[in-house]
């Protein structure tokens, strides 16, 4: 009661009501009391007699005050229950709405079942922050709905630095996701097509970018991150990071005439040299260039004959000149393999962004955009429609890319340099690069195993998480998964995570836009997710294209040491 | 609880409806002065010293000598009145009784709805109460369990009953009804039918 003795001896006259409304806005609106339950099943709530089942929803976030602890759950069912088992055989008065209320909420009440998942500190801002919960409130707590300071609590709050990505279900709350976690790990965002993928992937870079945590690198398959994207239910055009951001996005294009007719001017334009292209990128292509096992092993027989830097060049250069066979039996392989293997890449090297030498490495350019704090997207333009050359680029660069990180990762471990800036990179179409058959191989398939050490994580996003690896996907630290419907894919993407039972029916019952299920290592438990809208209002939160304060001072550092 | 006392003499005397001649723990019984004078069913009475509040269970007029029953006595009269003008010995001859289910009693200034150590005295005096007795003993609703396990056949009635007449006796009849609701179903939360009886004698 001390509440209110405060509040007495206060001169602003404050009233009863506004006491009891700033309890509600504390504590969240009163629901009901524990009345059974375990840690495993959770517990049951038995709803006060004002309090309609109607009003709660699955999902929905719950505090529950025992005698020493308040608990954070989640609300995992609803039910109807009575104090008579006869109830069901005796005909009531259903039109007489006296008798009715009567008995509502005392003889037949409703009860929720509550998951605690949480323990939440005693006292708001303490220290110690919420910790699992290893126990469950006594019989007799009180429960009650969640406040938008116990969601701030356990998600964190915009003030402390969190990015805000919408709210969570039922709830004006703001819900906000810990970026500086969200990196530390691979993300991946799921969904079928048209469920809004591409926003939230446009809204959590945005929050990468906004916050400086870490520089991102973005394959944009089909240009729609850079300068705008489009929404196509809606038909109108959407700001891309770079019109947000200024100088703190560089693009690069693959597609120099693309990104023109689009009236866009970009700051690089991508050129590969034959010289860069090497045998372990074949084997990656093989699937999407139709080459047997035989053609593109053949490769690693050219690069050992020609040397690493011109082997392509020489092998093409053999292939017009029409000594194929010979060159087949030199190397002793199979001459229609390597012929294959001569159709499919002399036609790939017909790309515009293909050259027979480019002294430019694009790689290291994006490098230094990247080490200044620059995020790069790059844009393929006409080819991101090429599945090939989609993921012939975006393996290339990355490749060189890590080579450089762990390099630098590597030097800094031995006190030689500065640790690099953590990095995420982002891929669309993901199951390409990290089916069963290449994951091995791939470098995104590396990234994901391991390269959390040398600060690089992945972002992939896919609508077909089932072709995903397995042993990728567990290492995918944080989830967000939109409406999907495919049993397999859902199995996929609740993989190795714990409760997937009930997360399951949450997954198939989200709506299909705006919605996501988040899960996984940046949040402290499960969490559906209405994504806020990214348009005009969501413009104006950004801070331009300028430097944070920590931004500046990383910069300042950097020139003067 | 004892603010009667504060009412004037004469207003009491107004209220007096009868007197204890017979008495347990649980219920008495009490000869009204007047013939058909007693409170109505379900209505709220108290005796005097000490302070026991009881709800009036079954009211009884019969002859006062049993050996003589009442014989019809209108044939050939042409209305009710008429026979009572021209049998004045009727009055004397019959009495009024009315069982009254003990339903708290005030101890130190406090009301307590649970019985008495000891029932009221025989001879003690029985006092309708007014509304705002009512309303104010009605302030708790212990008394309808006490009511409920009365034993009585007809302690369904007598709920009922005394529900609606303490109702309209409270600035707010919809909420008192509301909390007699909330406490009947407390108590009959196993028995839904009867529960359910209840509730549709108390229904405004």
């Amino acid at each position: 009661m001390t509440l209110f003795d405060k509040s007495n001896g206060n001169s602003n006259g404050e009233t009863n009501g506004t006491d009891l409304s700033q309890i509600v806005a504390q504590r969240g609106q009163p629901l009901g009391m524990v009345i059974e339950g375990s840690v495993s099943n959770g517990v049951e709530v038995r709803l006060d007699p004002g309090v309609s089942v109607e009003q709660i929803k699955v999902g929905t976030f719950v505090t529950l005050q025992g005698s020493d602890n308040r608990f954070f759950g989640v609300v995992t069912d609803i039910g109807l229950g009575s104090t008579d088992p006869r109830m069901k055989y005796t005909p009531l008065p259903s039109d007489d709405p006296f008798v009715i209320q009567a008995l509502q909420g005392t003889v037949a009440f409703g009860t929720v079942s509550v998951l605690p998942q949480l323990t939440l500190p005693d006292v708001v801002g303490d220290e110690q922050g919420p910790a699992a919960a290893k126990s469950i409130p006594a019989h007799f707590s009180r429960a009650y709905t969640a406040s938008q300071e116990d969601v701030e609590t356990v998600f964190g709050s915009e003030e402390g630095g969190n990015f805000w990505i919408g709210s969570p279900l039922d709830m004006e709350t703001k819900l906000c996701l810990d970026l500086g976690e969200l990196v530390k790990r691979s993300m991946g965002i799921f969904g079928k097509s048209g469920t809004g993928k591409t926003f939230l992937t446009r809204l959590l870079l945005t929050g990468i970018v906004q916050s400086g945590q870490a520089s991102s690198l973005i394959f944009d398959m089909h240009s729609e991150y850079g300068w705008q994207g489009q929404d196509t239910d809606k038909g109108v055009t959407v700001k891309g990071l770079k019109q947000l951001f200024g100088a703190k996005v560089s693009t690069f294009t693959l597609d120099e005439e693309h990104s023109r007719r689009r009236g866009l001017s970009t700051d690089e334009t991508v050129k590969l040299g034959f010289n860069h292209i090497e045998p372990e990128d074949v084997d990656l292509l093989r699937e999407s260039l139709n080459l047997s096992e035989v053609a593109a092993s053949a490769a690693y027989n050219l690069r050992e004959k020609f040397g690493e830097d011109s082997w392509l060049k020489e092998f093409l250069d053999a292939g017009k000149n029409g000594s194929l066979l010979e060159l087949a039996e030199e190397l002793q392989v199979n001459a229609g393999a390597l012929r294959a293997l001569y159709n499919r890449m002399g036609r790939f090297t017909r790309h515009g962004f293909m050259v027979e030498h480019s002294r430019v490495d694009t790689a290291a350019q994006m490098i230094e955009h990247l080490e200044r704090g620059q995020h790069v997207v790059l844009e393929f333009g006409r080819y991101g429609d090429d599945e090939a050359a989609y993921i012939l680029v975006s393996n290339l660069l990355t490749r060189r890319i890590h080579r450089k990180y762990v390099e630098a990762k590597e030097s800094a471990m031995g006190g030689a340099g500065k640790e690099p800036r953590p990095l995420v990179i982002v891929i669309e179409e993901a199951h390409k690069f990290l089916n069963t058959a290449v994951a091995s191989q791939t470098i995104f398939g590396i990234i994901a195993r391991e390269l959390r050490k040398y600060n690089v994580t992945l972002m992939v996003i896919d609508q077909r998480p089932s072709g995903i690896d397995s042993e990728v996907l567990s290492q995918v630290g944080t989830r967000f998964s939109c409406l999907l419907d495919n049993e397999r894919d859902i199995d996929a993407v609740l993989s190795g995570t714990s409760g997937s039972r009930a997360l399951r029916s949450v997954l198939s019952r989200l709506e299909s836009k705006q919605q996501a299920l988040v899960f996984g290592h940046a949040l402290p438990l499960p969490v559906v997710v209405r994504i806020r809208e990214y348009g005009t209002a969501f413009y104006e939160t950004i801070q331009g294209g300028g430097d944070s304060d920590e931004e500046k001072k990383r910069k300042v550092d950097e020139l003067f040491g | 609880m004892s603010t009667t006392s504060g009412n004037g003499s004469g207003q009491l005397m107004e209220r007096r409806v009868g007197e204890v001649v017979e008495s347990t723990s649980t219920s008495f019984v009490a000869q009204c002065y007047q013939l058909e004078g007693a409170p109505a069913l379900g209505g709220l009475v108290r005796t005097d010293s000490p302070d026991i509040y009881g709800v009036v269970g079954t009211v009884t007029t019969e002859p006062l000598d049993s050996a003589r029953p009442v014989l019809a006595r209108g044939e050939d009269a042409d209305s009710e009145e008429d026979v009572i003008r021209d049998n004045p010995q009727l009055a004397r001859l019959l009495t009024s009784r009315f069982e009254v289910y003990i339903a708290g009693h005030i101890e130190d200034g406090i009301t307590r709805q649970y019985l008495p150590p000891r029932p009221p005295r025989v001879h003690s005096f029985v006092y309708a109460c007014n509304p705002e007795e009512i309303a104010g003993f009605t302030s708790q609703l212990d008394l309808l369990r006490l009511l409920l396990n009365s034993g009585a056949s007809h302690a369904d009635e007598i709920v009922g009953a005394c529900i609606r007449q303490a109702a309209s006796s409270h600035d707010q009849p919809n909420y008192f009804l509301a909390q007699a609701c909330r406490t009947l179903s407390v108590e009959l939360a196993a028995d839904v039918a009867r529960l359910n009886a209840i509730l549709r004698r108390i229904s405004p």
